[in-house]
């Protein structure tokens, strides 16, 4: 026997279910949240399509409602071979022939002309150039002068400043990925022997999540990083203090820290610019206090989680590269991290 | 470097929040936690998420906490020493998750970048855990 519900509990679900779908909206990762021009013509592309396809699905409700309900004299019309010729093939080519070209038109700006118009060495027109290779699971970073030619390399975070235009350059280094920062723009996969080209720009200093878009291994999940957008003169700052080596420990403990970071053998897989460790199988070590996150988003970056993360790497990210570090004493393990933590 | 840096907790925020709410209308009928002085035990789980202590702990009611390095903080509430050394008294329990070093030399546990405020909340929350 059929009863009605009461509304008392059914009037709140959708309500949580509108709550729900609106957070997802802001954000540091959210393509309806958009932080430049590029993501804010893919953001005004998607609204058209919502509201276009909502519009269709109301028509459509309608008038199904219409057929099964109006008197059968009154109906008639709509079983007739032009209603189905014009409103069931018709008006869907249509349609999506024009999204389709608007959407091809749009996104040109974001990958094809611009990409196109870079030389491949210079960057005279005032673009900044950034490599970003695809690696199981994190993100190499190496940032490039006028000449092509490497300044640093760096992991997990890109930094730039706003009001300029940014082309990354993504490859991979093992296996498919694929780059996202949804505020910002893209996505674009990164394909292993081929270079593809991204280009966006951030109009507000902000920090803009990214992730990992294209399935990559056990780790995909926690595959992210941060796209750091900042005033330009910061930005310059940043860069010039990026550019040069590590300082030396300031004092006995950080000392301490650098010694047991080279006895333990971390210089054969990471780098620490300014020190004999020189390893590039994993990150650019040389920033790493800076950084707003650890291992690729996973974690936030602070000298306790840095400490766990070495001891524990295989138990926090199963089936990454690095080893956990596991026989260090209680000392040597706070004196690296507080090290390594020191180091922005 | 504070623990209001940013990071990156998108994907989990919308829920988080209902989540949250969830949790706390558990918490009715519960007794106050006892010890840590005046602080706040919700305050405190909030913390010890942005910082990220459970890298290495695993600590109950914090999601993602099961880290393996350092001892599980199930029961704390009921324990008799901290760090295997120390009496489990609040004083010293705030004094310990803000530098362990200080109170044991041997730790592997580094200074955690909390202000004296947050570890009276992480103390209260841990003296919540039964």
């Amino acid at each position: 026997m059929w009863r009605p519900i009461s509304t008392r509990w059914t009037r709140p679900a959708p309500l949580a279910a509108l709550a729900l779908a609106l957070s997802a909206c802001e954000g540091p990762q959210s393509a309806l949240s958009t932080g430049g021009p590029v993501a804010a013509a893919q953001a005004f592309l998607g609204h058209v399509m919502y509201a276009g396809a909502a519009a269709v699905l109301v028509l459509v409700m309608g008038l199904t409602a219409y057929a099964m309900l109006a008197p059968p004299g009154a109906r008639a019309w709509l079983g007739r071979r032009q209603i189905i010729v014009w409103g069931g093939v018709t008006f869907p080519i249509l349609t999506l022939s024009v999204l389709l070209v608007y959407g091809l038109w749009l996104t040109r700006e974001a990958q094809w002309s611009e990409a196109g118009r870079i030389a491949p060495a210079s960057a005279s027109d005032g673009t900044l150039r950034i490599e970003v290779v695809g690696e199981q699971f994190w993100w190499r970073v190496r940032y490039l002068g006028e000449a092509g030619e490497l300044v640093f390399e760096t992991a997990n975070e890109i930094r730039i400043p706003t009001g300029r235009p940014v082309a990354l350059s993504l490859s991979s280094a093992d296996v498919l990925h694929s780059f996202w920062v949804p505020s910002l723009g893209g996505k674009l996969d990164m394909i292993p022997g081929r270079i593809t080209t991204l280009t966006f720009s951030a109009d507000r200093e902000g920090v803009y999540r990214g992730q990992c878009a294209e399935y990559c291994g056990a780790q995909h999940a926690r595959m992210a990083f941060h796209t750091v957008a900042v005033a330009p003169e910061r930005f310059s700052a940043w860069m010039a203090g990026q550019s040069s080596p590590a300082p030396e420990p300031r004092d006995a403990f950080l000392s301490r820290g650098l010694e047991v970071f080279l006895s333990s053998g971390c210089g054969t897989c990471h780098t620490i610019r300014g020190t004999a460790a020189a390893g590039t199988s994993g990150p650019d070590l040389t920033g790493l206090g800076g950084r707003t996150s650890l291992a690729a988003g996973t974690f936030p970056n602070n000298a306790g989680t840095i400490a766990g993360w070495i001891a524990s790497s295989q138990h926090l990210k199963p089936g990454n590269l690095m080893p956990s570090f596991d026989a260090l004493t209680g000392p040597d393990l706070r004196a690296v991290a507080a090290y390594l933590e020191s180091l922005e | 470097m504070g623990v209001a840096r940013q990071f990156g907790a998108f994907p989990v925020r919308g829920i988080a929040a209902v989540v949250l709410a969830l949790a706390l209308s558990g918490c009715d009928g519960e007794a106050p936690p006892q010890g840590a002085g005046t602080g706040d035990p919700g305050k405190g789980r909030a913390v010890i998420a942005s910082v990220g202590c459970g890298v290495c702990h695993e600590i109950p009611g914090v999601p993602g906490a099961a880290g393996i390095v350092a001892p599980s903080l199930e029961g704390f509430g009921g324990r008799s020493l901290i760090g295997g050394v120390h009496v489990n008294e609040p004083a010293i329990l705030v004094s310990f998750v803000s530098d362990a070093s200080r109170l044991n030399p041997g730790t592997g546990m580094p200074a955690m970048p909390i202000t004296e405020r947050q570890a009276l909340d992480v103390a209260a929350y841990l003296y919540t855990l039964d």
